[in-house]
């Protein structure tokens, strides 16, 4: 059973159909891309995933539970997380604190209003644990806001991770990176657990084609093509959505 | 699998964080000094300390929520009116006890108005607290054979506290009561601003996309904070009215809720003590404005608004940087700035 | 019951006036003015001195209000309002009720805090009889007045070039701007413009919702209130927002009486709970 799946996905804005009859299936352990050009549709397509977006028709499924009228929040309590593709971070605080959120929210300590933070060792030992992983240690204790832009992509992710979501959606990670911090970045990515599910959305096929086991390509919000990274480079269709585009342009 | 030797410095820090530092200790012993420093100052004192507590219980949800609220003086209003008809007819005698059920019945107002006040915009959210206050400040009015209307409600007789305070003509007993208030309320607010959920609270000031993005459920933690700041604003004004054994429409208007916004901007918010050093600075301030010229004082006061904000709050916190960016370090915890990673191994 | 139809009409005609400017202002700039009462105010009191003080006939009394609370309006948005547009709503709030304290206490100070009343013509006292309905004839000239306005600027919205401009910056303000409009030109005017009415408005109105120093902070929440129901996308829904909010407070004063004003923020926050953009706000507002 795949561990992530949309039946018949759609998504009006008054004449636009931003998201076209979407029947996506996202297997466990997989890393599987979502490709397509400027405007196809991914990142609506990821909202909805999400619960930002209510779909104008159409289910989605969770581990074959239909979540598609629960709420965000509650989404990322059955194990489904994202990243975002301009970073959506916590300016004031720090990653100490933002990561320390994140797992006290998990642990069930979150509506704790008696209790100081870090006086629980469990969560203050997952908050080191993750800060580690994601590179984050020469950085928690300063004010996001004044973080450069690579290690604010790192913690970006690592908010994310540390929901310990059973499926990562991932957003265009490596927009905006400097090429400096770009290696960190996909090490850190590639470097996660196998049984976290990664849905990837990426402009940078270097990135999508060594990281994705399969593909699907999105356009003009509707499921073009869908298989193995191979299968899918060699597609003819795929190629002229993707040259065409760069003759128009 | 985390590095041991990071994970108890992590842990020593947020503790430390947490800890009251010594510029906190001494604002608190200053605060119960002045009760035998300036026994001549009972009433101004008294009435300082009232509103410093009503001011925090904005500040949380100004300052660590970020909700924007023109109506903070319904749950005063409410309370206050509360306080005193129970001590008027009766129904609770020991002022403690009313003070205490008078926040309750703040804390449900605030519950129950929460709701409203979670959608919409900044304007909305304005206009519907604003609202709220006055309305209730109409009922007040219609029914003036309960409340006693314009003329304020009155003819009530505040029975010692635990049977032995009496309320002295001085406010000797009046000033320790609405001292030993704000202390215990500010510890407890203190706790709430120190946990998770208090984080989870600027989580949502500071991006409630991502907040929810993380599984934080944000309605219910705005909830929470509102109904709690309600009901630190109800003792606020249960305590006044029990002081001045008074409560009169006024606690309703505009005015007061403009006038606690004004305490916030001059304390500062996000960092509790905000409301407490900006009501002193406000009460001196109008204290000695009103010496001056007693009867434009709103003239000064809107003058002082403007200014404040054409110069711009950050401008001014930076003129005063050295002495309030040490102040609010000072008072959120030792070693708020990042201590280095070498301390573990070379302290 | 008709009579209190026609008053409120004509009260909720007035109420737009004076609160249009308003909504433009936040629509436009999203900026919340709270200051905008003090022009009303100052509209009434110029045209009671000039009327009163110098015999200026009121006919001629009404537009000058407009001028001299336009010009004021513009003077002090070039070198007020305009170091506070970028600021957090919060600052704007303080900014603006700092405006108003300052203004009522000046009047106070100035005028002396009685209810000042304008010398209206003798033609316009007294009621005429229309349809058997006995209709103020003040409150005719104001439902003329104001109504002849609203189609005014109706007009000036969708039929001109300024008030495509006006449009686009509400909807869009970086389109805008990149398209080329003076965003800054265009809300200088409008907010000039708005405060002229405002003046125009409390200087109609003065006769009818009493002109003192209190005036600002008695009647700001109405235009809040009008602004917040109705939406700050268009001119119709402060329009019809008004009406409701005139009809219901004069209703409300004359069937329950000690309650006053509860039955408008009753209905204000029946309304928001309902629809938190406002009634008549686009699904997309911002």
């Amino acid at each position: 059973m795949p561990i992530l799946q949309t039946t018949g996905l759609e998504k009006r804005f008054g004449g636009i159909v931003a998201t076209n009859n979407v029947n996506l299936s996202v297997e466990k352990g997989a890393r599987h891309a979502l490709i397509g050009p400027n405007g196809a549709g991914k990142t609506t397509f990821i909202n909805l995933l999400t619960g930002v977006l209510k779909p104008s028709s159409g289910r989605i499924a969770l581990e074959g539970k239909d979540i598609t009228d629960t709420s965000p929040h509650q989404r990322v309590r059955l194990g489904m997380a994202r990243t975002f593709q301009i970073n959506q971070l916590f300016l004031d605080l720090t990653p100490l604190e933002s990561v320390g959120l994140v797992v006290s929210e998990r642990l069930g300590s979150g509506a704790d209003w008696w209790r100081v933070v870090g006086t629980k060792s469990a969560v203050t030992e997952e908050i080191v644990e993750i800060i580690e992983r994601f590179h984050l240690s020469d950085v928690m204790f300063d004010r996001v806001a004044v973080l450069p832009y690579g290690k604010q992509r790192l913690l970006e992710i690592a908010l994310a991770f540390a929901c310990r979501p059973q499926v990562l959606l991932l957003d265009e990670p490596a927009a905006g990176v400097p090429e400096a911090e770009r290696h960190e970045l996909l090490a850190t990515i590639e470097a996660l657990p196998k049984d976290v599910t990664v849905l990837l959305i990426e402009h940078d096929m270097d990135i999508v084609f060594s990281f994705a086991d399969r593909i699907s390509v999105l356009v003009n919000g509707a499921l073009f093509v869908d298989g193995a990274p191979e299968e899918v480079a060699k597609d003819p269709r795929v190629k002229a959505v993707y040259l065409g585009e760069e003759l128009d342009a | 699998m985390a590095n041991p030797a990071l994970t108890s410095h992590v842990s020593d820090y947020l503790k430390r964080r947490a800890r009251w530092s010594p510029l906190e200790i001494a604002f608190w012993v200053f605060a119960f000094a002045t009760i035998w420093l300036f026994p001549s100052k009972y009433l101004i004192l008294k009435d300082t300390a009232i509103l410093a507590l009503f001011a925090m219980s904005l500040d949380l949800i100004l300052g660590y929520a970020g909700i924007l609220s023109l109506g903070h003086a319904a749950f005063f209003g409410l309370a206050g009116y509360f306080a005193g008809l129970v001590a008027k007819y009766g129904y609770i005698n020991e002022p403690v006890v009313a003070l205490v059920a008078a926040g309750l019945v703040a804390a449900a107002l605030g519950f129950v108005t929460s709701f409203l006040v979670l959608r919409g915009s900044d304007l909305t959210r304005l206009m519907v607290t604003l609202g709220v206050s006055l309305m209730l400040g109409e009922v007040a009015n219609r029914y003036s054979n309960i409340t006693g209307g314009a003329d304020g409600l009155q003819g009530i007789d505040i029975q010692p506290i635990f049977g032995r305070f009496r309320f002295d003509l001085y406010g000797h007993n009046g000033y320790v009561y609405c001292l030993i208030v704000l202390f215990v309320c500010f510890v407890v607010a203190r706790r709430v601003v120190y946990s998770p959920f208090g984080l989870s609270l600027r989580s949502v000031k500071g991006n409630s996309l991502r907040a929810s993005a993380i599984g934080i459920p944000v309605k219910w933690r705005l909830v929470g904070i509102y109904t709690f700041a309600a009901g630190l604003a109800g003792i606020a004004g249960a305590l006044l009215t029990q002081t001045t054994a008074f409560c009169s429409l006024d606690v309703f208007s505009l005015d007061r809720s403009a006038d606690l916004l004004l305490v916030l901007i001059i304390g500062g918010t996000g960092y509790l003590y905000g409301g407490l050093i900006g009501a002193v600075i406000y009460k001196f301030l109008q204290d000695y404005i009103a010496n001056l010229t007693p009867q434009y004082w709103q003239f000064w006061i809107g003058l002082v608004l403007v200014i404040i904000v054409l110069v711009g709050r950050e401008r001014m916190a930076g003129w005063i940087a050295t002495g309030r960016g040490t102040i609010e370090s000072l008072f959120s915890g030792a070693a708020a700035r990042s201590p280095k990673l070498a301390a573990p191994d070379g302290k | 019951m008709l009579t209190i139809l026609f008053d409120g009409v004509a009260y909720g005609m007035l109420l737009f006036v004076l609160a249009c400017g308003l909504s433009v202002t936040l629509g436009l700039m999203n900026f919340i003015n709270l200051a905008h009462g003090a022009f009303a105010m100052a509209g009434g009191y110029c045209t009671v001195i000039l009327v009163n003080r110098y015999g200026v006939p009121f006919a001629l009394g009404l537009p000058l209000a407009f001028v001299v609370t336009a010009l004021l309006g513009g003077l002090f948005e070039r070198t007020l309002y305009i170091h506070v547009y970028a600021r957090p709503h919060l600052d704007q709030v303080l900014f603006t009720i700092g405006l108003v304290f300052m203004a009522v206490a000046a009047v106070d100070y100035t005028m002396g805090s009685s209810q000042q009343f304008v010398q209206i013509p003798e033609a316009l006292t007294g009621q005429i009889n229309v349809f058997g309905i006995g209709m103020g004839k003040y409150r005719l000239l104001i439902i003329a007045i104001c109504g002849l306005l609203t189609i005014a600027l109706q007009l000036i919205l969708t039929k001109t070039r300024f008030g495509s401009r006006l449009r686009a910056a509400v909807d869009d303000q970086r389109v805008a701007r990149g398209l080329g409009i003076n965003v800054g030109a265009v809300f200088g005017l409008t907010f000039a413009f708005g405060s002229g009415l405002a003046g125009l408005g409390g200087a109609l109105g003065a006769e009818i919702l009493g002109l003192d120093p209190t005036f600002p902070l008695k009647y700001m929440i109405y235009f809040l209130i009008v602004v917040t129901v109705g939406g700050t996308s268009s001119i119709t829904g402060p329009f019809f927002a008004s009406i409701l909010l005139g009809i219901g407070d004069v209703a409300g004063k004359y069937y329950v009486p000690k309650l006053g004003a509860f039955v408008i923020y009753a209905i204000m926050i029946v309304v928001l709970i309902w629809r938190p953009q406002g009634l008549f706000a686009r699904a997309t507002a911002k």
